[in-house]
């Protein structure tokens, strides 16, 4: 009899605690754990969605962003039951839209005005937007304020030769044994990093015929330039296994006077808990040069898309629209800004991170986009292993990109 | 049972097997797949890339397994003595492979951390070196840092099989040899190496074929980087069909793959009979 009564309460402790009822509207949502928002803030926006629409309840998933991509890939190949709403970074819409992995959102999506338009290229392929735009990020140069005062530099450099040569000083002085840190280890990280100097030097990856531009003019001085850093030994040579998160350790410990990162490392550096420099350091947009672009800036943002195969799609429109909207936003503006303009001229976002919102301003306005190819996870992973290649001093930048050239030829 | 068989590992190999002979998308509104014959072998066989993968994949599979298989070895025998102590540190010999190895390859990762890893601490404490360094991001040096990684990991599954089979060796056949005069190098030549060599045998076609088909450590520690040096045979079948999408050049890949696993086993069944013959 005790252990019937036994069974029985267990029973109902598992009915009581059972929230999800059987007429609830189950989503299933894939998001990444790295940069940008972190898993408690997504935790927290979803509850308060899931509070505001009740039967409808929320799975969350979090994976690295390495792993991101090819989740998804394995969940649509796996047919039905995979997700219903993923995190589509702004590289995937033309292979995700001509592979018909992702609903096509045109219809759906707010009027355009309202946000800012390089946060709609992230979603967007053949004039049709395939992701809501959700994070609008950028890489900027962060830098280290004591350092440089220590060095006797009143400003960050405004251009690459200036932090090349800022650099060189705060190394001759002993401040720092590799002042700038990056991330170049064998990831798409490396091609944000990468693409960003492309920019500065007024190169492109392809020119109007769609020819490989790669292998010269700045897109070629880009590489130079990442060479010559790692033989100077102002860039950290350990950079070349650097993801976004060992750089923020490195500049949070105080052992880089500079470092290129994307927004979140903004309030994760100034977090005194998790940062030895914080409240001493500064975040410009990152440089350029006078001969390509004055200011450089990547656009790294992510957007959320309807799977194909979800069958649940009035309620994941239902659950973007939520995420992606101003007000949700604005709540959650520190570790990632808003897509919406007028968020930035809102006291309640900008109090407490004057300077960001300022190095935004310039930055959101010129991010460069990294080419949009349907084979873009193919080229990319090709690009890393000869920018790597170049930067371990395996082969000359100029080799390294020619046989990029002639790898990635007929890629479309 | 048959069925089972046929229904778990059959329908699998023989939906790899037709799709290596044609191209298809892994997924999309055009999963149509064409004949393509033997394009995809040929794509597989011409890709430099992955003929360099092969090569590292083996470098991998020979240096870990011979390292596995002394060290394995020495510490069987080291724990095949009575000592205090004993069953604690044979215990112990558990512990590595109980972790599963993406957790084994996120403790090394740390621990060959340039920044802050114990590895440069204790290089740089005694001396060896006189700064910190990268381990995982320099070419060359970081294929060998991944083997003492998996070498770790694995080297006890060896140990243990050894040390069972150095416990089935009668203790008189020792006492025997030594009172014919053999020296300690004599009783293990004539004694301990004929005792262990089949379960070592067993234990090392194991290791081989696990080590061939080597992914997650490497996938958690290095990603194939730096510029590829540790990128190893596997990593072609995994990109080719998540990243790359497609699932018939993949299935080439896989196959490809299992066939050079294949002629490893061949080559140990082949040793292996031959001991059997007097």
């Amino acid at each position: 009899m005790k252990r019937i009564l036994g069974a029985l309460s267990i029973a109902a402790v598992m009915a009581a605690s059972t929230v999800v009822q059987a007429q609830d509207i189950v989503l299933q949502a894939l998001f990444m754990k790295q940069t940008a928002y972190s898993d408690k803030d997504v935790r927290d926006m979803t509850n308060d969605f899931e509070a505001a629409h009740p039967g409808i309840k929320v799975n969350l998933e979090f994976v690295p962003y390495e792993a991101l991509h090819n989740k998804i890939v394995a969940s649509i190949s796996a047919g039905s039951g995979g997700y219903d709403v993923a995190l589509v970074d702004t590289i995937w819409p033309a292979e995700f839209a001509t592979n018909q992995f992702v609903d096509d959102l045109t219809s759906l999506v707010p009027p355009r005005d309202p946000i800012f338009g390089g946060a709609w290229k992230t979603g967007e392929y053949d004039g049709k937007i395939w992701a809501m735009p959700w994070i609008l990020d950028t890489k900027y140069l962060f830098y280290n304020k004591d350092i440089l005062a220590k060095a006797g530099f009143d400003h960050p450099p405004a251009t690459l030769d200036e932090l090349t040569q800022q650099a060189k000083v705060i190394k001759d002085k002993g401040l720092a044994d590799y002042p700038i840190v990056w991330s170049w280890g064998q990831a798409e990280a490396l091609v944000c990093d990468y693409a960003l100097l492309v920019q500065a030097f007024g190169g492109q990856f392809y020119d109007e015929s769609g020819e490989p531009a790669f292998t010269k003019g700045g897109a070629l001085k880009a590489l130079q330039f990442m060479v010559g850093s790692i033989k100077d030994g102002i860039s950290n040579p350990r950079s070349t296994e650097f993801l976004e998160e060992e750089v923020r350790n490195t500049f949070s410990s105080g052992r880089a006077a500079f470092a290129l990162n994307w927004t979140y490392m903004w309030p994760l550096a100034n977090d005194p808990k998790q940062s030895e420099v914080a409240g001493k350091i500064g975040i410009v947009p990152a440089p350029g040069t006078p001969e390509g672009s004055p200011q450089a800036a990547i656009n790294g943002s992510m957007g959320l898309s309807i799977m194909r195969n979800s069958d649940k799609k009035d309620a994941a429109w239902q659950y973007i629209k939520y995420l992606t909207s101003q007000e949700t936003q604005d709540k959650y503006a520190s570790m990632s800004l808003p897509i919406w303009k007028s968020s930035y001229a809102d006291p309640k976002v900008v109090k407490g991170q004057e300077e960001l919102i300022k190095a935004a301003e310039t930055s959101v306005a010129i991010m460069y986009n990294r080419p949009t190819k349907v084979q873009y996870q193919e080229i990319s992973t090709l690009l890393q292993q000869q920018i790597q290649s170049a930067l371990l001093g395996l082969q000359s930048p100029e080799q390294a990109m020619k046989d990029l050239a002639s790898q990635t030829s007929g890629m479309k | 049972m048959f069925i089972i068989v046929l229904g778990v590992t059959g329908y699998p190999l023989l939906q790899t097997i037709w799709l290596s002979f044609h191209s298809r998308p892994l997924a999309g509104h055009d999963v149509q797949a064409d004949w393509v014959g033997l394009a995809n072998f040929k794509t597989v066989l011409e890709n430099a890339a992955f003929r360099a993968a092969v090569a590292r994949t083996l470098y991998f599979t020979i240096v870990s397994v011979l390292a596995e298989a002394m060290i394995g070895v020495m510490v069987a025998l080291l724990l095949d003595q009575e000592f205090r102590g004993r069953a604690f540190v044979r215990a112990l010999l558990v512990l590595p492979l109980a972790m599963p190895t993406v957790v084994s390859a996120m403790m090394w990762r740390l621990i060959y951390n340039p920044e802050y890893g114990a590895f440069n601490a204790l290089l740089l404490q005694i001396g060896l070196i006189d700064d910190y360094r990268s381990w995982l991001g320099a070419p060359g040096l970081a294929m060998n840092m991944v083997i003492i990684a998996e070498v770790w990991k694995n080297f006890s599954i060896v140990a243990i099989i050894v040390l069972a089979a150095l416990q089935t060796i009668p203790r008189e056949l020792y006492e025997a040899a030594t009172i014919d005069g053999a020296g300690p190098w004599a009783r293990f030549r004539n004694v301990t190496w004929p005792g262990i060599l089949a379960p070592l045998s067993v234990a090392l076609v194991l290791r081989t074929i696990e080590a061939f088909k080597v992914f997650d450590i490497f996938y958690v520690m290095t990603r194939g980087g730096p510029a590829n040096t540790t990128k190893t045979a596997t990593f072609f079948v995994y990109d080719e069909s998540f990243a790359f999408l497609r699932a018939g050049s993949a299935s080439s890949y896989a196959l490809v793959v299992v066939a050079i696993s294949m002629v490893l086993i061949a080559i140990y069944v082949r040793l292996l009979r031959r001991q059997d013959q007097p």
